[in-house]
């Protein structure tokens, strides 16, 4: 155990902390508890905002488990990962202004209000609830798995203990701060998430004698490895462009950053975030997985991936350095958790319990039931971790393609299709899931495109076809 | 649609497709047109495959540049509540 690399962790989590009980400040003086816990009172600012997406998506994949395929890929998968540029301007910009809008109007506080009102739906309600509730409890068991390894390779502390740390940690500011504690965590997050790919990098291309004499060993132990078709030349064209729906577009559709686009203040925040987003997005994206293909020249031979990141770190940076590039991970897997696990505890909190059990609950039944929810969730998902699943990157894809083929088109053309219809978000809600399901398990990479590609256009054709299909019917009514 | 604010929103929202469309078609044009070739035979800028350099370093950097002017000339700031001046209400 080398506590010079502790050091910056232990300071890391005090600081996470610190904002959290300081958010915690504005839950107790709230008018509107339901609108503060899980939306922050839609009062991010820019800067908070951008932050707060980036973190929320960038995962355990993006500083862990991509990196660890880049090593083996080359930088094929580089290229592939720069899809995530759009992310940063894609979701604010096509949600953009009209979704702050429409959520003010309708008085959203989570994306299932919005399709509620939008489509007048008891159907669309519990779909939408249960998908949320469904997919992301696992995504979060995922990223659970993924901190408490992090901790377990750098500390040595028993996998079990480690989970109880991490989980702890998160658990205490969700539960006291709710959503802006999350946001402010996540700012924090954030920026030690692109202070640490800086400083890795760097450190890597030191270490490795320069970017020539790095591409150059590459080039020497196999050409491929520096080409964009990857180390076995697996990676084709059109495989690659595919991942532009999954991780590039598709991102609309995922409602822990959809959630995100209805919590900001006023038009300027909303200007600013893109601008920050874009930068920031773009640069741990390219960083990380440069990272990940430099590693192969500096320390050769690593079989597992997940260990690539870790040990580079701890080979290249003084230890007071690395244990603040170690907080990165850190940071960016509780940064995904604490975002799904607000999410998950709106979902049955205001979606399910609010809407179905007690409508008319009082303000402060509403408070205890979301404090209790938040931490049932939460130490449930423990439960869960504590029997690990592999390979943290797949089955974080997992519930991601499952989730964007639910929501994309719902709520895209909630917004800017006045025709669609009940209806037709229905099928697609269906069908998204459903064929998701299917190709994954029998058909994974259909046409030699990434599982997500169909299961998004067969609910686009479904929605429109659907909505079509009944316009009469939704007249009448 | 009588809102005059969601005629912004509308176009604001064709600018992120049109922009995303060009980012992709940059970072597609390069990557596999300059790495088509035998990777012995890779030109190389600031150390980087020629193909990467433009595909994935200098196209995040004209995104970014894209994404500045986009928002900062074209982009209008309207008021999300509806109590505010916010043009006819629906």
């Amino acid at each position: 155990m080398n506590w010079l690399v502790i050091l910056p962790l232990l300071l890391f989590l005090f600081v996470i902390f610190f904002v959290g009980f300081w958010a915690n400040k504005y839950v107790l003086k709230t008018d509107s508890f339901i609108h503060e816990y899980f939306l922050g009172g839609r009062q991010l600012g820019g800067f908070v905002l951008a932050m707060t997406m980036i973190a929320t998506y960038g995962s355990a994949s993006s500083f862990i488990g991509g990196p660890g395929v880049a090593y083996t890929k080359g930088l094929g998968w580089v290229l592939l990962s720069m899809a995530q540029l759009a992310t940063g301007y894609f979701v604010l910009m096509v949600l953009g202004k009209k979704f702050a809008i429409m959520a003010r109007k309708y008085n959203a506080v989570t994306i299932t209000d919005f399709l509620k009102e939008r489509y007048q739906s008891k159907t669309v309600v519990i779909l939408s609830a249960l998908s949320i509730i469904v997919f992301l409890f696992s995504s979060m068991a995922a990223q659970w798995v993924g901190g408490a390894r992090l901790i377990e390779s750098l500390t040595g502390i028993s996998y079990t203990s480690s989970l109880f740390i991490f989980a702890f940690s998160v658990l205490v500011y969700v539960i006291v701060g709710g959503f802006r504690a999350v946001a402010l965590t996540e700012t924090v997050q954030g920026v030690v998430m692109f202070l640490g790919t800086a400083v890795l990098l760097i450190g890597t291309i030191i270490a490795g004698g320069g970017v020539d004499k790095i591409m150059a060993d590459l080039v020497t132990e196999n050409p491929n490895l520096v080409s964009p078709f990857g180390a076995e030349q697996d990676l084709t064209p059109l495989y690659v462009s595919s991942f532009w729906i999954l991780v590039g577009i598709g991102v609309v559709g995922l409602p822990q950053i959809t959630v995100r686009a209805m919590s900001y203040k006023d038009s300027k925040s909303m200007h600013r975030a893109i601008i920050i987003g874009t930068i920031v997005i773009g640069f741990i994206m390219l960083g990380m997985h440069l990272i990940g293909v430099f590693a192969r020249a500096v320390i050769p031979g690593i079989e597992i991936g997940d260990k690539v990141m870790p040990t580079l770190t701890l080979t290249v940076l003084p230890p007071l350095l690395a244990g603040f590039v170690l907080a990165a991970p850190m940071a960016a897997i509780m940064s995904t958790v604490d975002s799904l696990l607000i999410l998950v505890s709106s979902a049955i909190t205001k979606d399910i319990y609010l809407n179905y059990i007690k409508p008319n609950a009082s303000e402060k039944q509403v408070k205890k039931v979301s404090f209790w929810v938040t931490s049932i969730i939460g130490i449930a998902v423990i439960l869960f971790s504590l029997s690990p699943p592999d390979l943290i990157i797949w089955l974080n894809l997992f519930s991601f393609g499952g989730l964007e083929s639910v929501f994309i088109w719902p709520i895209v053309f909630g917004l800017y299709w006045s025709k669609g219809n009940k209806y037709g978000a229905i099928t697609s809600m269906i069908i998204g899931m459903g064929s998701y399901i299917v190709f994954d398990r029998l058909f994974p990479n259909p046409l030699g495109v990434h599982t997500v590609v169909l299961p998004v256009l067969l609910s686009l054709i479904s929605f429109v076809l659907i909505s079509i299909l009944t316009k009469n019917k939704v007249q009448k009514a | 649609m009588k809102d005059k604010r969601f005629k912004i929103a509308h176009r604001e929202a064709i600018i992120g497709i049109a922009l995303v469309l060009f980012n992709f078609i940059w970072w597609f044009g390069f990557a596999y047109g300059m790495g088509g070739v035998d990777p012995t035979e890779y030109r190389y800028i600031f150390g980087m495959p020629e193909w990467f350099f433009y595909s994935c370093v200098l196209g995040f950097i004209v995104v970014v540049i894209l994404v500045f002017i986009v928002v900062n000339y074209i982009f209008k700031e309207v008021p999300f509540e509806d109590d505010e001046d916010g043009g006819e209400q629906r």
